[in-house]
């Protein structure tokens, strides 16, 4: 039957592997952990630290609901494995606000009314952070492309294209001015 | 996902010692590089290893390019590749194959060793819940023949297996003659590209020639494959975060109206990537206008077996073909 996982599967799963001490940057915090080896990063963010704004879509690389920076970079949680990450400089939505003051992206996301159920949000405002610092939200032709990991079921993209040009002509200006 | 004892080698010789063995899918011990494969079939239970050896750090990352051509570290990200000048500048096709694949987040993740090594896409062997897939399981049967067999292949298939090779950069690289380099306990050696893949034979589970142990370091494209006037064309479902249906590598060189030379190779159509020297010998010295560019693609058909779903591929490889030659062609 397909989707089925055997008793035996499963059984082993269940298994334990001896934990490891991981120790992980986050927002700018160091974080000690004993993870257990199969640990992707997203379960140590929402499961081991409660940080539960990186969403879990699919767990398979397919939607990005799950997206943080690594070293500044864009990446997919769930297709990391948190030992791993070890030694990275990982920031999350949690991370991306100054104290009350929204990051200029968060707020043209409410301006922009750039979502509807909100699950898809934060991983779209994470890879959008990147879009603009890599400089590829020079259009919305050029935006869409490089949002293309972030999927919404909601089909808000039109709205989500103008926040992130909107937030790229704020960033823009800041860096003329 | 299975447990496993996860290993961070501080160098390569550590790593090598574990025996981890890259090209078959039911090692007991394998390597992780970026894991955006591996850790998504982890995941699905479809590898189950009992011990996983971590390539982070341990690896080359450079990219280097000299008088000897293309130097590849086997660590280098697809990210860091696509868009790396000299790449670029004289190897735009490696640059576009990258570009056109995955999406950012997973290019900022993925790696060069890890790319050539992905497992294939076909549905039946990413779920476990399907019991036939030879490459799985070997013996059990290929619930594709069958099945739902769309997105397969139709060259180098066999009885066992009709599985596509998913990488979009092995197209291209194998377009342009790269080559492996490789390090075992043995030491190193340098393969063709075009021998790392196996044939599906009646041993689909047997993916490569690596020996256990054995790594790929580097990847390496020789000079004269640059500058060439190349396209990447990838045919899919939708525009963007998507494997191809067929894709088309294409370099050529032009002598005024006629092609001097032409280098074919398609993704989404072989159980490896697929170089086409018949199309390429028909090619050369042909001239530049449609007719005899149909002519020449049309030879992509022999050796062809669809298997119902997929049938729709063999006609539209060889649109592909003329489609990429034109737009390469029509490059300065
Ligand atoms: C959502 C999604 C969409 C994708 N779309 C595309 C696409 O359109 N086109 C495309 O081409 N690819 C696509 N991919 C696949 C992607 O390119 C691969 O997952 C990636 O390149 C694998 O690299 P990695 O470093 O993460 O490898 P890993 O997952 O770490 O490893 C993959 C395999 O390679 C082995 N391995 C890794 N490095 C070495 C080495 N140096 N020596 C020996 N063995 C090694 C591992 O043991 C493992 O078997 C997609 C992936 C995802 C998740
Ligand atoms: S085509 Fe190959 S990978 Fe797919 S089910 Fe058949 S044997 Fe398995
Ligand atoms: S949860 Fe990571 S991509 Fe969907
Ligand atoms: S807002 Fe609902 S999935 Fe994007």
């Amino acid at each position: 039957m397909p989707g089925a996982i055997s008793p035996a599967l499963a059984q082993a799963a269940g298994a334990a592997t001896a934990p490891l001490d991981v120790s992980l940057r986050i927002n700018g915090t160091e974080r000690r952990l004993s993870l257990d080896p199969r640990t992707t990063l997203l379960d140590a963010l929402r499961e081991h630290l409660h940080l539960t704004g990186s969403k879990k879509g699919c767990g398979l690389g397919q939607c990005g609901a799950c997206t943080v920076l690594m070293d500044g970079m864009r990446v997919k949680a769930c297709l990391s494995l948190a030992a791993l990450a070890q030694g990275r400089e990982i920031k999350t939505i949690e991370g991306l606000a100054q104290g009350e003051e929204l990051h200029p992206l968060q707020a043209a996301f409410i301006e922009r009314d750039a979502f509807q159920c909100g699950y898809c949000t934060s991983g779209q405002i994470m890879a959008g952070v990147a879009c603009i610092s890599e400089d590829h939200a020079g259009s919305p032709q050029e935006i869409r492309e490089w949002m293309s990991g972030n999927l919404c079921r909601c089909g808000a993209y039109d709205h989500i294209v103008a926040a992130i040009q909107d937030a790229a002509a704020v960033s823009s200006s800041k860096q003329e001015g | 996902m299975h447990p496993f004892v996860l290993e961070r080698p501080r160098d390569l010789s550590a790593a090598l010692s574990f025996g981890a063995q890259a090209g078959r899918n039911d090692a007991p011990v394998e390597y992780i590089a970026g894991g955006t494969d591996m850790v998504q079939l982890l995941q699905e239970y479809v590898r189950r290893p009992d011990r996983l050896v971590s390539l982070a750090g341990v690896l080359d990352d450079g990219i280097e390019i000299g008088s000897q051509g293309l130097r590849l570290g086997a660590a280098a990200t697809m990210a860091e590749v696509a868009t790396h000048q000299a790449v670029v500048e004289r190897f735009p096709l490696i640059s576009q194959a990258l570009l056109n694949s995955a999406s950012p987040q997973v290019r900022n993740q993925a790696t060069m060793g890890g790319n050539l090594l992905q497992r294939t896409r076909c549905p039946y062997f990413r779920d476990v819940g399907y019991e036939a897939c030879n490459k799985r399981a070997p013996g059990s049967g290929c619930a594709a023949l069958d099945g739902e067999n769309r997105w397969h292949a139709v060259l180098g298939t066999s009885d066992d297996c009709i599985a596509v090779h998913p990488s979009d950069l092995a197209v291209a690289l194998v377009a342009l003659d790269a080559s492996v380099e490789i390090r075992g306990a043995g030491g190193d050696r340098s393969v063709p590209l075009s021998d790392l893949h196996r044939l599906p034979r009646d041993t689909p589970h047997l993916e490569t020639v690596l020996e256990p142990g054995e790594v790929i370091t580097a990847i390496t494209v020789p000079a004269n494959a640059a500058g060439l006037r190349s396209h990447y064309l990838k045919v899919r479902d939708r525009a963007s975060f998507e494997f191809a249906v067929v894709a088309a590598a294409v370099a050529i060189e032009m002598d005024g109206a006629r092609i001097r030379q032409a280098r074919v190779a398609l993704g989404g159509v072989g159980t490896k990537p697929w170089r086409l020297p018949n199309v390429e010998a028909a090619l050369a010295g042909a001239e530049f206008e449609p007719a005899a560019l149909r002519q020449a693609a049309a030879l992509a058909a022999e050796g062809t077996q669809g298997r119902g779903h997929n049938d729709f591929k063999i006609e539209l490889m060889q649109r592909a073909i003329v489609r990429a030659v034109e737009i390469a062609g029509a490059r300065a």
